[in-house]
């Protein structure tokens, strides 16, 4: 498809003013610009089409079933767009946050931020949350920082080490990296789960603290993290929650009663907020109560009946200009208040039900990364496939074929070929089976004609892309 | 036979080392540039710059991995691959001679002592994978 | 309240499949002792219900006043297009770009999003955003380090004080030293803002040379819509520039979300954090667009990663992209020129308030006024303004100064009424 600027016309417009009703001015010329940015020159109609026919070559989860693991992919409801788009929140400027005199013309606003928060920190078991982190990866850093916060308090700053499993998402230890931490890699067990004795032969008095997720990202429950948790709490150090896979527990377990101390959440898996093609995103922290006073800030409290902002005791600081995405915040406050207590009891019973049954309908034709029972995704590995010559990309590719977005593949590390399928709560029964048909008649395809993925995809807007020509050339804006 | 060269010592990390005149040439194994795959950017030391062995000392990207480059040995870089800026490629391509990353000068012998012969490294590559 | 499709009977019919009786039986592996311990939640309400409570919730916010308020975030207007094209559900519910061949919308709009960018800014590489202008900052900071090896960050006083506190916040493990100043001996980088946080505008290129003679990086912090008229960084000889990127076409929505502007020189593209989109071409020679320099990121690098971010702000900067396209070249001349002249016009018509600013000001000043600028903004509230920012509690300034920012949403109309009530509310 042709690019915006090359559809451009000398002299076109789209957005025009009206003709300016105050005396003209400028700048002293050393001040200005030598020439206007090169910015295309096009209609609307222009704008429109072109942006239109660029959506269509895009998969979203309104138009195509997204099983990709650790992602949760839910379907994000209309409501939730339709009330973050009331003037009242969207048209808000945060500015009036950093002044008491205006206090009184956010109060809503505030409102809902309190809420928000305590509606998480009931949810995980945990005493406080605060929304001020941008994203999963964020909130990591914010937990790290509150983890060293803490032990530097305490006059421990020789704790300067996390420990990480070799299974956990790579933002852990690059966050972790940017908190100040070493990092130190614990090995899994060979049946996917975490043992207390890695956890043991991994500890020193310099251990700061544990990440981890449950259900790790092999899907599968840890069943040792009390254990694990009550281990650290030994020898001092802090017990972190990805909040990743959140959605498989959510009304069925609570990080705060297995024994972690701080976590984030993602808003744009478990509570439905939406992906936007990778952003943004929120990820909310919550804690315990030996980090509450950490917590940064300024916070919403509610003093009487009114709200007002605050700057927690010893507080590590202001991680984003105001409240982080209140715009996501809105969307999951909508999305846990339909739900409700019963509600949000069945979005991880329904998580891993869809899960199990895919599991149940694949588990003879590929093979299942581990034997534990799965959570709300289930993970096989390609491997035996790879021999015949179809790599778990290739799988990948042909499932975009057959119209669905591919599952995740290659990650967790641990996994030789893995395809990792999360489908979430709200695909329904016939979505699950026809992406099963889908799977059993590539496994057969495998089987009777290995060398036709190789060409696979062909119905989408392009074939697969040279990424080695990409990373070469650099060809990263058109000039 | 090893399929390795032996004119060259070897370390874990898949770099090689060599006499080259007064000097030493450094690089990586034809093993570490397939593990790799297409490599799209080599990123190499200032000359003059001292390095202790197991420094970092350049890195070696390809679309799916990235890797940090150790110092086999002690000692100053005193020349660089300039040809890989532009084709990259040569490190898949001669993984053993054009595709040389960096020459070292001073060279501490005593380091290159601890390293891997030929027939150590093959052994070596082959428990490993 | 659900919106899962499950009824009762899908439910057990696929239990039986998956070879299990109940619902609980599939949470066998969440030893009893382990399940929630309180589940105090309050029942869930209908769709009904919730847009009523949202909508009683959302008027008690001041969203209809007539808005002075900057301070980094700016009330300019957005063109319908904007909301109807990112609506649309195939950008806003899709994934990050992983599976290139069904993600052409997305790499397409990112790489357009990624020349407008250097075209504003005359650098020549952009990433695909970060999360906010404050959170660039961090990042600037972190390549610089990167690039030069050094560990000094020199902040100037042009830049924003929640940037500031933000910076000490991400950076405050990472053994740097952060000081004041403008000296670039021995540093990483100096940190700029143009306009400055309050509003001052100024040539920083004899500065950018004197960042170079000493092996120094100058990053610039700058407001886009300001680039319609003033000297880009680019052209002042920046090496990174950074931005809050709100002001194209993305709503205030208190604070985000928003998205970080990044750009940079060709020689430093490397050590560039975030996302990257790139052209390629498929085996048919179709053009197409990948993410690249993937290598450098945290799902491969972990702990060494350039950053750990793990995301981009898509949707915000497809925002941006069409917001840039709408307007188009002449367009955001003609915003920065309303925005110019709106502002120059209030601060002629303001004569019972000493203007603060040291320079020319773009479209946002600093006034000390003759009452605490709190008291004043709640008597402005009254009469239906926001009038702009007292400085006190930001630590910028006195109790009666106050930061006032105009757009070209404000006609002479409103800034007429607005210096006449500004002069009666704070002169009484």
């Amino acid at each position: 498809m042709q690019l915006i600027y090359e559809k451009s016309v000398q002299g076109r417009r789209a957005i025009t003013l009206d003709p300016l009703d105050v005396p003209d001015a400028s700048l002293p010329r050393e001040l200005c610009r030598e020439k206007a940015a090169e910015l295309p020159e096009v209609a609307e109609i222009d704008v429109i089409r072109h942006f239109t026919n660029l959506s269509r070559r895009n998969f979203g989860v309104d138009s195509h079933f997204y099983p990709l693991g650790s992602c949760t992919m839910k379907y994000n409801p209309k409501i939730a767009e339709a009330v973050a788009a009331l003037p009242g929140f969207g048209q808000l400027h945060p500015q009036l946050s950093s002044s008491e005199a205006y206090w009184p013309l956010c109060q809503g606003a505030f409102e809902l931020l309190y809420e928000t928060e305590k509606w998480l920190a009931e949810i995980a078991g945990m005493k406080q949350t605060c929304l001020q982190p941008i994203a999963g990866a964020h909130g990591e850093l914010a937990g790290t920082l509150l983890i060293a916060a803490y032990h530097r308090e305490r006059g421990h700053a020789h704790k300067d080490t996390i420990l990480i499993p070799d299974s956990a998402h790579g933002t852990n230890p690059a966050s972790a990296a940017i908190a100040g931490f070493k990092v130190v890699e614990v090995p899994s067990h060979e049946d996917g789960t975490m043992r207390l004795d890695s956890v043991k032969a991994a500890m020193t008095e310099n251990i700061a603290g544990l990440m981890m997720t449950c259900p790790n990202t092999h899907g599968l429950f840890e069943p040792v993290v009390a254990e694990i948790a009550e281990y650290l709490h030994q020898h001092d150090a802090l017990l972190y929650y990805d909040g990743a896979n959140l959605n498989a527990i959510i009304g069925k377990a609570r990080p705060g009663d297995l024994g972690f101390d701080v976590m984030h959440y993602n808003l744009h898996k478990t509570f439905a907020t939406p992906h936007g093609m990778g952003g943004p995103g929120s990820g909310p922290v919550g804690v315990g109560e030996r980090l509450e006073k950490f917590l940064p800030g300024p916070r919403v409290v509610k003093r009487g009946e009114t709200f007002a902002l605050e700057m927690p005791e010893k507080s590590i600081g202001r991680l984003s200009q105001f409240f982080g995405n209140f715009g996501m915040a809105v969307r999951a406050y909508a999305y846990m208040r339909h739900l409700g207590k019963d509600g949000l009891r069945e979005v991880g019973e329904n998580a891993v039900l869809n899960a199990n049954y895919i599991f149940a309908r694949l588990k003879d034709a590929y093979t299942p990364a581990f034997d534990l029972p799965f959570m709300h995704e289930c993970i096989f590995t390609a491997a035996p496939e790879a021999k015949k010559g179809v790599r778990a990309l290739d799988i990948a590719k042909a499932l975009l074929d057959y119209g669905y977005h591919a599952p995740t593949v290659y990650f967790p590390l641990t996994v030789k070929e893995s395809i990792m399928i999360e489908p979430t709560e709200t695909e329904s029964r016939e979505t699950l089976d026809a992406f099963c048909d889908a799977m059993l008649e590539i496994a057969k395809k495998i089987e009777t004609d290995p060398d036709s993925f190789h060409d696979a995809p062909t119905t989408t807007p392009v074939g697969r892309l040279d990424e080695v020509r990409a990373a070469r050339q650099l060809n990263c804006a058109c000039l | 036979m090893s399929q390795y060269p032996n004119n060259c010592k070897y370390t874990k990390e898949h770099e090689w080392i060599r006499a080259d005149g007064a000097a030493y040439v450094v690089g990586i194994t034809s093993f570490a540039a397939e593990q790799l795959g297409d490599v799209t950017y080599v990123d190499l030391p200032k000359p003059g710059k001292e390095v202790k062995q197991g420094d970092s000392t350049a890195a070696v990207e390809s679309v799916k991995a990235a890797s940090d480059i150790y110092a086999p040995a002690g000692g100053r870089v005193s020349a660089v691959n300039d040809a890989l800026a532009d084709a990259p490629e040569i490190v898949n391509q001669s993984p053993f001679d054009d595709g040389w990353f960096f020459k070292l000068e001073n060279v501490n012998a005593a380091d290159l002592d601890s390293l891997m012969d030929a027939d150590a490294y093959e052994k070596y590559v082959g428990a490993q994978h | 309240m659900s919106w899962a499709p499950a009824t009762p009977a899908e439910r057990d019919a696929m239990l039986a499949v998956i070879g299990v009786k109940t619902m609980d039986d599939l949470f066998a592996a969440v030893p009893q002792h382990l399940r929630a311990k309180s589940w105090n939640l309050p029942a869930g309400i209908s769709e009904m219900a919730v847009r009523d409570e949202m909508t009683k919730l959302a008027a008690r916010n001041a969203s209809s006043l007539t808005s002075f308020v900057g301070g980094g975030a700016y009330d300019h207007y957005i063109p319908a297009a904007v909301d109807a094209l990112t609506s649309r559900s195939e950008f806003y519910t899709a994934y990050t770009p992983y599976q290139p061949e069904c993600a052409q919308g997305t790499l397409q709009s990112i790489y357009e999003y990624q020349s407008a960018i250097c075209r504003l800014t005359n650098m020549e590489f952009a990433n695909a955003s970060l999360y906010d202008g404050g959170t660039a900052v961090f990042e600037a900071t972190t390549m610089s380090v990167r690039l030069t090896g050094r560990s000094k960050i020199v902040l100037h006083d042009s830049l924003s004080p929640i940037y500031r506190q933000m910076l000490v916040t991400h950076t405050a493990h990472l053994e740097l030293d952060l000081v004041d100043g403008d000296d670039p001996t021995d540093a990483a980088c100096v940190i700029v803002q143009n306009p400055s946080f309050l509003g001052t505008v100024a040539d920083y290129t004899a500065l950018a040379d004197r960042c170079h003679a000493a092996g120094a990086l100058l990053v610039v912090s700058f407001y886009p819509i300001s680039l319609g008229m003033v000297k880009s960084p680019g052209e002042m000889g920046a090496d990174i520039c950074i931005a809050e990127g709100q002001s194209l076409g993305v709503p205030l929505a208190f604070g985000g979300p928003w998205l970080g502007v990044m750009a940079t020189r060709k020689d430093h593209v490397r050590k560039m954090p975030g996302r990257i989109a790139a052209e390629t071409a498929d085996a048919q020679g179709r053009r197409g667009f990948v993410l690249t320099l993937q290598a450098r990121e945290q799902h491969i690098r972990r702990e060494k990663a350039m950053s750990n971010i793990c995301s981009n702000e898509a949707l915000c900067a497809l925002r941006a992209m069409i917001y840039m396209a709408l307007l188009g070249k002449e367009g955001l001349r003609d915003v920065a020129r309303h925005c110019h002249a709106k502002a120059e016009y209030l601060k002629s018509i303001i004569t019972f308030a000493t203007i603060l600013n040291n320079g020319p000001t773009f479209n946002e000043f600093a006034i000390r006024l003759s009452k605490n600028a709190e008291v004043v903004v709640a008597g402005m509230a009254a009469r239906g303004f926001l009038a702009g920012i007292p400085l006190a509690p930001l630590g910028a300034g006195a109790e009666t100064d106050l930061l006032i920012a105009v757009t070209e949403r404000r006609t002479r109309a409103d800034l007429d009424a607005f210096a006449k009530a500004l002069e009666e509310v704070s002169c009484s």
